[in-house]
C-alpha cells in the first residue's frame, strides 16, 4: 500500500492514470460498431500498420512519435475502407496483406536501423506496451489528452448517426443519410483510437481493449445507449485497476489491463446468464 | 406521377439480372412486384432506392417526390439479428435522413415516433430489445421506422417472409390500412394470392414481363392472375 501511495504522488504516475483512463474511455466507444460491422478486421489491420509506423518513427528518431504514426494510420484506415468497398480486391485479403506486411516491415526496420541498445525490449514494448504509458513524453501526454477529448466530443455529436449507419446502412443510405461520409468518419475515429490505445497497451493488444468492454456490456444490456455507456464504465474501471495493479505488482501495464478486461468479461457473462434465468 | 421507370435494366457488375422494365407509380398506388426467387426483385428495389446505379434506362421521380422520401423495409440481414438496440432507438433512427448534420432528435420527432409505434401496435414494446421480439413484431418495428422516414412511399421487401399465417394476414392488413391512409406502397412478394387481393398494380419480372392495373385492361389483369 505504502508503495502505491508513494507512486501515486508522482506526477508521472498521475499523468499515466489520467491518460490511461481517457484512452480506455475512447477505445470502448466504438466497440459495438466494430464488433457488429466488418470494421473489426480494419481495427486489427490498423494496429499492425501503427506498429510499422512506430518502427519508422523510432528509426528516424522522432521525439513525438504520434506526429508520424497518426497520419499514417488514418490514411491506411481510409485506404482499407476504400478497398473494402471495391469488390475486386477482396476486403479481408487486402487487410491481411497490409497488416502482416506492415508488421514484417516494421520489425525489419527496427532490426536493421534501430539505434537502441535494447532491441528486443523496444520491439516488445511496442507490441505489448509494457512500460510506455509511464514513459510518455509530456508532449505525447498532451496530444493524447486532446485527441481523447476530440474523439469523445465527435462521438457524442455523431452518436445517432453512428447508430443508424451501424444498425442498417442500406436503410440509412436509402432515406438520405450520407452513409459513406459517416463510414469514413468512423474509420478515421478508429484510426485515432488505435494510435491512442497503442500507447496504453501496445499494438498487439489493442483489439482486446476495444472489443472486450463492448462484448462484456452486450452480455448484460440490451439497448445501444446502455451498452455504450456501460462499456465505457467497464473499460475505465478495468484500465484504472490494471494500472494500479501493475504499479503494485510490477506487472506490464498493457497486459494487466487486458487481463482485467478479460476478467470483466467473465463476470459480465456470469451476470448475464444469471439475469436470463 | 411519383415514379416513372423507363427501359430500366438492373444487375451487378456489368451483368444484367433483369432488363426492359417499364412501369409507373402514382400517389396512392399499391404496387406488388412478383416473380421467381432470384429473378431480380430485390435488385430492382435497391436500384429504385438509389443504392445501386441502373445499368441502363431511367428512373424519373415526379410530383415533388424526393429521393429521401422513400421509406424502406429491407429483407432482414444477419447484423440486425444480434444488435443490442431497443425498439425506440430503431424507430427513432428513421428520422436520421432528415436530420442532416443536426446531432440530436427534436421533441416533435420523439412524439411522432411514439405515434408511429402506437399506429403499428408496438408502443408498449418501446423499451424492449429488438432481438427478443417475434418475427412479426420485428417487422412492425421496421415498418414504424420506415414511417418515421416518410409518409409518402414505402418500399417493402418481402415483409411477410418467415411469419406464420395469422401474423402474415395481420401484416398485410396493416399495410393495406396504411395504403388507405394515402401511403403509396411498393411491395415485393412471391405470394400471388396476396397480390391479387390487395394490389392496385402488379409488376411481374422474370422470363415474362407484365405490368398491369386492376382498373386498367381488365382482360389482361384477369388473364395474368389465372396463369
Ligand atoms: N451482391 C450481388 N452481387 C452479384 N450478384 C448478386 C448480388 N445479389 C444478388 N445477386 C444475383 O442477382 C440475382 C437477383 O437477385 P435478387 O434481386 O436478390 O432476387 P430476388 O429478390 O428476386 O429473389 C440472383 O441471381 C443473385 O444471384
Ligand atoms: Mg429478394
Amino acid at each position: 500500500m505504502d508503495k502505491l501511495f508513494t507512486y501515486l504522488a508522482l506526477p508521472m504516475v498521475q499523468y499515466a492514470l489520467i491518460v490511461g483512463v481517457l484512452i480506455a474511455l475512447c477505445s470502448s466507444l466504438l466497440g459495438v460498431t466494430l464488433v457488429l460491422k466488418r470494421f473489426s478486421f480494419i481495427g486489427d489491420g490498423l494496429s499492425h500498420v501503427a506498429f510499422g509506423a512506430v518502427a519508422i518513427a523510432s528509426v528516424i528518431n522522432l521525439t513525438n512519435k504520434m506526429v508520424l504514426v497518426l497520419p499514417i494510420t488514418i490514411i491506411s484506415a481510409i485506404l482499407l475502407l476504400w478497398t473494402g468497398q471495391n469488390k475486386k480486391i477482396k476486403g479481408d485479403a487486402a487487410i491481411a496483406m497490409i497488416s502482416v506486411g506492415a508488421l514484417a516491415f516494421g520489425y525489419l526496420l527496427i532490426n536493421q536501423f534501430g539505434t537502441s541498445a535494447n532491441l528486443s525490449g523496444d520491439v516488445c514494448s511496442t507490441l505489448f506496451g509494457s512500460t510506455s504509458i509511464i514513459t510518455l513524453k509530456s508532449s505525447e501526454v498532451w496530444l493524447c489528452l486532446i485527441l481523447s477529448i476530440i474523439v469523445i466530443i465527435i462521438f457524442i455529436l455523431f452518436y445517432n448517426k453512428i447508430f443508424a449507419v451501424t444498425f442498417d446502412e442500406n436503410f440509412a443510405r436509402a432515406t438520405g443519410t450520407r452513409a459513406s461520409a459517416y463510414n469514413l468518419l468512423i474509420a478515421v475515429i478508429i484510426a485515432v483510437i488505435i494510435v491512442l490505445a497503442m500507447n496504453l497497451v501496445g499494438s498487439l493488444l489493442i483489439s482486446a481493449l476495444v472489443i472486450f468492454p463492448a462484448l462484456s456490456a452486450m452480455r448484460i444490456f440490451k439497448n445501444f445507449k446502455q451498452v455504450t455507456i456501460s462499456s465505457c464504465i467497464i473499460s475505465v474501471v478495468c484500465a484504472f485497476l490494471g494500472i494500479i495493479i501493475s504499479i503494485i505488482a510490477g506487472t506490464p501495464v498493457g497486459s494487466t489491463i487486458v487481463v482485467a478486461d478479460v476478467v470483466g468479461f467473465l463476470i459480465c457473462s456470469a451476470v448475464g446468464m444469471i439475469l436470463k434465468r | 406521377m411519383y415514379i416513372t421507370v423507363k427501359n430500366l435494366s438492373v444487375g451487378y457488375e456489368g451483368e444484367v439480372v433483369v432488363g426492359n422494365i417499364n412501369f409507373t407509380v402514382n400517389k396512392g398506388d399499391y404496387l406488388c412486384i412478383v416473380g421467381e426467387n432470384g429473378s431480380g426483385k430485390t435488385t430492382l428495389m435497391k436500384t429504385l432506392l438509389g443504392l445501386r446505379k441502373p445499368m441502363s434506362g431511367e428512373i424519373i421521380m415526379g410530383d415533388d417526390l424526393k429521393r429521401n422520401e422513400i421509406g424502406y423495409l429491407p429483407q432482414q440481414t444477419v447484423v440486425q439479428k444480434d444488435f443490442p438496440a431497443s425498439v425506440r432507438e430503431i424507430v427513432m433512427s428513421g428520422f436520421q435522413g432528415r436530420c442532416g448534420l443536426r446531432p440530436f432528435y427534436k421533441k416533435e420527432e420523439k412524439e411522432e415516433a411514439l405515434m408511429n409505434m402506437e399506429r403499428m401496435g408496438i408502443k408498449d414494446l418501446a423499451d424492449k430489445c429488438y432481438r427478443d421480439l417475434s418475427g412479426g413484431q420485428q417487422q412492425r418495428v421496421l415498418l414504424a421506422r420506415a414511417l418515421c422516414a416518410t409518409r409518402k412511399v414505402l418500399l417493402l421487401d418481402e415483409p411477410v417472409s418467415g411469419l406464420d399465417p395469422k401474423v402474415t394476414v395481420e401484416m398485410y392488413q396493416l399495410i393495406k390500412e396504411l395504403n388507405n391512409e394515402g401511403v403509396t406502397i411498393i411491395m415485393i412478394s412471391h405470394d400471388m394470392e396476396a397480390a391479387s387481393k390487395y394490389a392496385s398494380h402488379i409488376l411481374h419480372i422474370g422470363d415474362k414481363l407484365f405490368f398491369g392495373s386492376r382498373k386498367g385492361d381488365e382482360e389482361a389483369w384477369i388473364n395474368f392472375l389465372h396463369i
